[in-house]
């Protein structure tokens, strides 16, 4: 066991820019705020090439038009807003429009090799909600794609890259960020970067529900160390919960389906064997928005229509043994080897998986500072703002090229108008590695672990795809229980790569999260995307769907859940929208 | 299709002898098998016993692992003497009266229990020149699927390094030195067969990578979880060019008479 020491040694580095996570974002940023000179820390809990953006499956969406020359910056704008019910930033949706086709180009000079047209050029597959044929993609893993470039392009960057070291806290002195403190996996010894500038990109809050697409890494770091200093999450209501994951054996539930399985063109049916999609959205069909599609699979299942293990079946077997192998190889060898079933024979069974968090940090939608920090930037799934109540699939991809190169260089540009770091407060530093250690003291008889199983339960039942009051106040309560015990979990063991340890840290993270994910969601007295209240079954056209959820601590950590107006889009943007279509957005919600 | 599990190997208790250990100063691993009884569920994947075993029995048991979905290749180890993926491999699919032993990859020094330092990897990947197309005009840039097929099968790669634990030039002769093992040959023969890269990596790859001293037993192959023909469609073809470039008699023949 770890004896208590009060003095605790660390190791000290200093950089310019500090990009915290290493997925697509944090990667790009890193890449991006290296080749406008400055020095660059790289620092990610898992091993380099391993985060979250390697389980991407579909594609990246960038109106290139190589297949629909109708397709343009403008229809993915409109349709990222619709898919958002007009709750995303304006402004961001706008120039992940405007970006993503320069940036996937980019990714190709960098060594991306993408499925292409029968002329040789990048190919594009249509997915749910978007107009036309858009997402670039490798088959059906188009995040390894994604972060084995950036990842190579990245180690030739002179980016320090700094693997399996968790960052625990920022440091921020009068309202501006001065380094970040942590500690390295291997060995439990402590790290503090000194740094100019800070992008945070930790990706989402996933692993605090039962059923997850998410890896272990999503347990909410970014948003909880933001907020500590000052930064507000906006939007933290909107949780897209995927239509599509594996529902059986139970050690596969909530992996992930890829949507390209739809994309390429397969059916949804029901227990009766009926397209049931016709009922919600009969225009779009299976291609309809994630929150539509996971809500009616819901319903189906809730009203005795669904498949022998709770969820519904999804066939793609008449495209042919061979498409399906080269189009979707990773679904056939994943269904095959971990499921049993040949997809290219017979449907699969599949239901709703936690999959992406809309909210995140609040950001300036050009430069991704957060406007109540100096000096911290976000990008990528920890940020807010883009995607509204819900995210098109392939906009999350395109989101971390497009959104975390302007984090990156706009980092690096602050960080040159800064003369010297800012000094770090050693009491400070003093009492967050007393914190880390102080758990080896505890006396309980609990671990983590089975608190972490019942938070993820009660996340999942209580402030799940839908959702009441009755049920959210529960669960706020229930909340406040778990955080009691998991301040009481004991750990077992050395500092030395200790998961127990680990867990214990993260757990926190991942109940304030979920605490500021049920209070926004009660406040919110409305439907839409990915926020469903039973007792609210509408879209409310005339208060909420102008408020956007924030959420703020005090310096004493007194959590705050309010609203703010949304800004407002300029005329000429607004004149691109039609009335009658905006109609169809939302007439689905009153459906489920 | 239904989806059939069978309950005869799933409903029961299995043994798993995990192994228990920190290095010593050289990396060595020094430990322990310990046995840990597991009350297995119907589809569980080692990595599912691995985290039962965490969360009640030893909550500090070191393990690397991020997706549990077979995509970023984290959680190799050693299942039964066989480099394996833990959230791949299926337990209903083993002898049910038999421990499963389940040891950290061989070829890595320890850092504790499950997890090895593969860092070595990440070290030799610097070393390779990076792609380096024709020019930088993508807008031009014309190619067709079939050439990209032959280089995707080898960025369908995943970095789980069972390819090099496996590989008996670093398991067993150590060569870290002087061969930079299959990950980084199929690496190099993506880079050399992407229809738009210009570089010359041969005598690289002849030299510093040593792709002499693989001699095609194919135990990669076999044990690569993204199935992909490491020694048949990268290794074979990248020493067949080397051997053109470098071994060729009347190439060498010229050369040594100053026309080369």
């Amino acid at each position: 066991m770890m004896s208590s020491s009060t003095e605790h040694n660390y190791e000290t580095k200093s950089y310019d820019v500090i990009v915290i996570g290493a997925g697509g974002a944090g990667l790009r940023a890193a890449i991006e705020a290296s080749a406008q000179g400055a020095s660059v820390a790289l620092v990610t809990k898992s091993l380099l090439g391993k985060a979250h953006t390697v389980m991407a499956e579909g594609g990246m969406a960038a109106a290139l038009g190589n297949l629909d020359a109708a397709d343009g910056w403008v229809p993915h704008f409109k349709d990222s807003i619709r898919g958002g019910k007009y709750m995303n930033n304006w402004r961001m949706a706008q120039i992940h429009a405007e970006e993503a086709p320069e940036r996937v180009k980019e990714l190709e000079l960098w060594g991306a090799v993408f499925d292409r047209t029968p002329d040789g050029r990048i190919l594009q597959r249509a997915f749910g909600g978007h107009t036309y044929r858009r997402l670039a993609h490798v088959g059906d893993r188009t995040g390894l794609e994604l972060i084995r470039t950036l990842q190579d392009k990245g180690i030739h960057c002179g980016i320090d890259v700094f693997m399996e070291c968790t960052i625990t806290n920022l440091l921020a002195e009068e309202g501006q960020v001065a380094g970040a403190f942590g500690y390295w996996r291997e060995s439990g010894r402590f790290i503090l970067f000194k740094g100019k500038s800070i992008v945070m990109a930790s990706g989402g809050i996933g692993k605090a529900f039962e059923v997850t697409s998410n890896s272990w890494e999503y347990t909410g770091d970014g948003q909880a160390m933001a907020m500590a200093i000052g930064a507000e999450l906006i939007d933290m209501e909107f949780l897209q919960f995927h239509p599509t994951g594996m529902v059986c054996p139970a050690s596969v539930k909530g992996i992930l389906v890829t949507e390209a399985v739809r994309g390429e063109g397969g059916k949804l049916t029901n227990a009766l064997g009926e397209r049931f999609m016709k009922n919600y959205d009969p225009e779009r069909m299976e291609l309809s928005t994630r929150d539509i599609v996971a809500k009616a699979i819901y319903a189906e299942v809730r009203d005795g229509r669904g498949s022998p293990n709770g969820g519904v079946f999804l066939d793609i077997s008449h495209r042919g043994a061979d498409y399906i192998k080269r189009k979707l190889p990773s679904m056939y060898h994943q269904f095959l080897e971990l499921g049993d079933v040949d997809i290219t024979k017979g449907p699969m069974e599949v239901g709703p998986t936690m999959h992406y968090t809309m909210g995140g940090i609040r950001v300036h939608p050009e430069t991704q500072e957060s406007p109540t920090v100096k000096g911290l930037f976000a990008a990528g799934e920890c940020s807010g703002g883009m995607h509204g109540a819900n995210r098109l699939g392939g906009n999350s991809l395109s989101d971390l090229i497009v959104f975390g190169r302007r984090a990156g260089l706009y980092a690096a540009e602050f960080a040159k108008q800064q003369t010297e770091m800012l000094p770090i407060d050693n009491e400070k530093v003093k009492a967050y590695a007393q914190a880390l250690v102080e758990p080896f003291e505890r006396k309980g008889t609990e671990t983590p672990y089975p608190i972490h199983a019942e938070l993820q339960h009660l996340m999942h039942t209580k402030v799940g795809i839908v959702r009441e009051e009755k049920f959210l106040k529960e669960a706020i309560a229930e909340l406040a229980g778990l955080r009691e015990r998991a301040k009481k979990a004991r750990v077992d063991g050395s500092r030395a790569y200790n998961p127990g340890w680990h867990l214990a840290h993260d757990l926190i993270n991942m109940i304030d999260a979920s605490e500021i994910v049920a209070k926004s969601a009660l406040q919110r007295e409305d439907s839409r995307g990915g926020h469903t209240r039973l007792d609210y079954n509408f879209s409310d056209d005339k208060v909420w769907r102008h408020r956007t959820s924030v959420a703020s601590r005090a310096e004493d950590g007194t959590l705050t859940v309010g609203y703010f107006d949304k800004p407002q889009m300029p005329k000429e943007l607004v004149a691109l929208f039609d009335k009658a279509e905006e109609k169809t957005a939302f007439e689905t919600e009153g459906k489920f | 299709m239904m989806m059939i599990v069978s309950d005869a190997h799933t409903n029961r208790v299995a043994n798993f002898h995990v192994f228990r250990g920190n290095p010593d100063a050289n990396g060595e691993h020094i430990g322990e098998v310990v046995n840990y009884e597991v009350p297995l569920k119907p589809g569980w994947v080692v990595l599912d016993a691995i985290h039962w075993i965490q969360a009640n029995k030893q909550p500090d048991l070191a393990v690397r692992w991020n997706c549990k979905a077979a995509k970023c290749g984290s959680c190799s180890a050693e299942i039964n003497g066989l480099p394996s993926l833990m959230c791949k491999t299926r337990l209903d699919h083993m002898p049910a009266d038999k421990p499963i032993i389940v040891k950290p990859m061989k070829t890595f020094p320890l850092i504790k229990d499950l997890v090895t330092d593969v860092s070595w990897n990440y070290e030799v990947n610097k070393k390779i020149k990076p792609f380096t197309p024709a020019n930088n005009n993508v807008d031009t840039w014309r190619y067709f699927q079939q050439d990209a097929d032959r280089v995707q099968e080898f960025r369908k790669c995943i970095e789980c390094f069972i390819c090099q634990d496996t590989c008996h030039v670093l398991r067993h002769h150590s060569k870290f030195d002087k061969f930079f093992g299959p990950r980084f040959m199929i690496r190099l023969a993506q880079l050399e067969f992407h229809p738009l890269d210009v570089a010359d990596r041969l005598k690289f790859i002849k030299e510093e990578a040593g792709i002499g001293f693989c001699n095609i037993t194919k135990c990669c192959t076999d044990r690569c979880p993204e199935q992909i023909r490491i020694t048949d469609n990268g290794i074979i073809p990248l020493k067949e060019r080397v051997v053109d470039r470098f071994y060729d008699p009347i190439t060498m023949l010229l050369s040594k008479i100053g026309l080369g």
